[in-house]
C-alpha cells in the first residue's frame, strides 16, 4: 500500500513539495558560471589598477559591464541554493530559519550593490 | 561480559580518527571554497560601490584591493574560483553517472588540485604581463 494521495502522486515532487528544482538550478547556474568565470577574472584583470575615472569609463562599456552583473547576479544566486545545501546539513530547527533568512537577505543586497555600482557607471558615462 | 574480546575487534570510522581519502578531502573543498568566495566579491562590490561613491571612498577601497592585503585575497579567491569551477564540473559528470570508481575519483582529485594551481598562476601570469 501507499501512503501517498493520487495527486501527490501525479504530481512527483515528492516531500520536499518542489521536487529536485534546487538541484536542477545549481545545475544550470553551474554551466552558466563555468563559462562566465574566466571572462569575469579577464575583466576584473583589466580593470585593478585604474585611475577613478578610467575605471567609471571601463565598467560604463556594455562587455565589461555585463560579463560583472551576469556574474555577480548568477553567482550570488547559487550562492543562496549552495549555503542552504550547507545550512540544512549543519543547521537545526531555529538557527536554520535564521540562517537561511540572513543568506537570502544578504546575498540580494550584494547583488542589489553591484547592480547600482554598474548601472550608475554606465549613466555617467553616457553623461560624459 | 567477561570474555568480550576488546582488542581484535572492528573499528568503525570516526572523524576524528578517520584518514580521510583524498576524493572525500577535494569534496569538502568544493564547499569551503565556494562560501570562502565571498571574501572576494565582498571585496570587489565594496570597490564597485567606492568608485560610484566618490573619490575618497574610492582612494581607501582601491588602496585595499592594491595593498598585499588584497593581493592575498584576490589571489586566493582566484584559486578558490578556478578549484570551484574545476571541482563543479566533476559535480556535473558526477551527476551524469560518470566518474564514480575509486580510481577515477582519485585521477580526477588530483586533476583539480594540480588545474586550479595551474590556472591560478596562468591568471597571476596573465595580469602581471598584460
Amino acid at each position: 500500500m501507499r501512503y501517498i494521495t493520487p495527486r501527490k502522486a501525479a504530481e512527483g515532487l515528492g516531500s520536499a513539495h518542489s521536487g529536485t528544482q534546487d538541484h536542477w538550478f545549481l545545475t544550470v547556474s553551474a554551466c552558466a558560471l563555468a563559462l562566465l568565470t574566466p571572462l569575469f577574472l579577464l575583466v576584473v584583470g583589466c580593470a585593478i589598477g585604474l585611475s577613478q575615472a578610467e575605471l567609471i569609463a571601463y565598467f560604463g562599456r556594455p562587455w565589461p559591464a555585463l560579463v560583472t552583473a551576469l556574474f555577480i547576479t548568477v553567482g550570488m544566486v547559487h550562492f543562496i541554493k549552495g549555503t542552504r545545501v550547507m545550512i540544512d546539513d549543519y543547521f537545526q530547527h531555529a538557527a536554520r530559519k535564521v540562517a537561511i533568512i540572513v543568506s537570502v537577505i544578504f546575498s540580494w543586497a550584494v547583488i542589489a550593490a553591484a547592480l547600482f555600482a554598474l548601472a550608475k557607471m554606465t549613466f555617467v558615462t553616457i553623461a560624459i | 561480559m567477561a570474555d568480550v574480546n576488546r582488542s581484535n575487534r572492528p573499528l568503525s570510522p570516526h572523524l576524528q580518527v578517520y584518514r580521510l581519502p583524498l576524493a572525500a578531502v577535494t569534496s569538502i573543498l568544493t564547499r569551503i571554497t565556494g562560501h570562502a568566495l565571498l571574501a572576494g566579491i565582498l571585496l570587489l562590490v565594496w570597490w564597485l560601490v567606492a568608485a560610484v561613491s566618490g573619490p575618497g571612498a574610492f582612494a581607501v577601497a582601491d588602496w585595499v584591493v592594491r595593498s598585499w592585503i588584497g593581493f592575498i585575497v584576490l589571489t586566493g579567491s582566484a584559486w578558490a574560483l578556478w578549484y570551484h569551477t574545476l571541482a563543479g564540473i566533476r559535480h556535473l559528470f558526477y551527476d551524469a553517472g560518470m566518474g564514480l570508481s575509486i580510481e577515477e575519483a582519485q585521477k580526477s582529485s588530483w586533476a583539480i588540485i594540480f588545474g586550479s594551481v595551474v590556472l591560478t598562476l596562468l591568471t597571476l601570469i596573465l595580469f602581471f604581463i598584460g
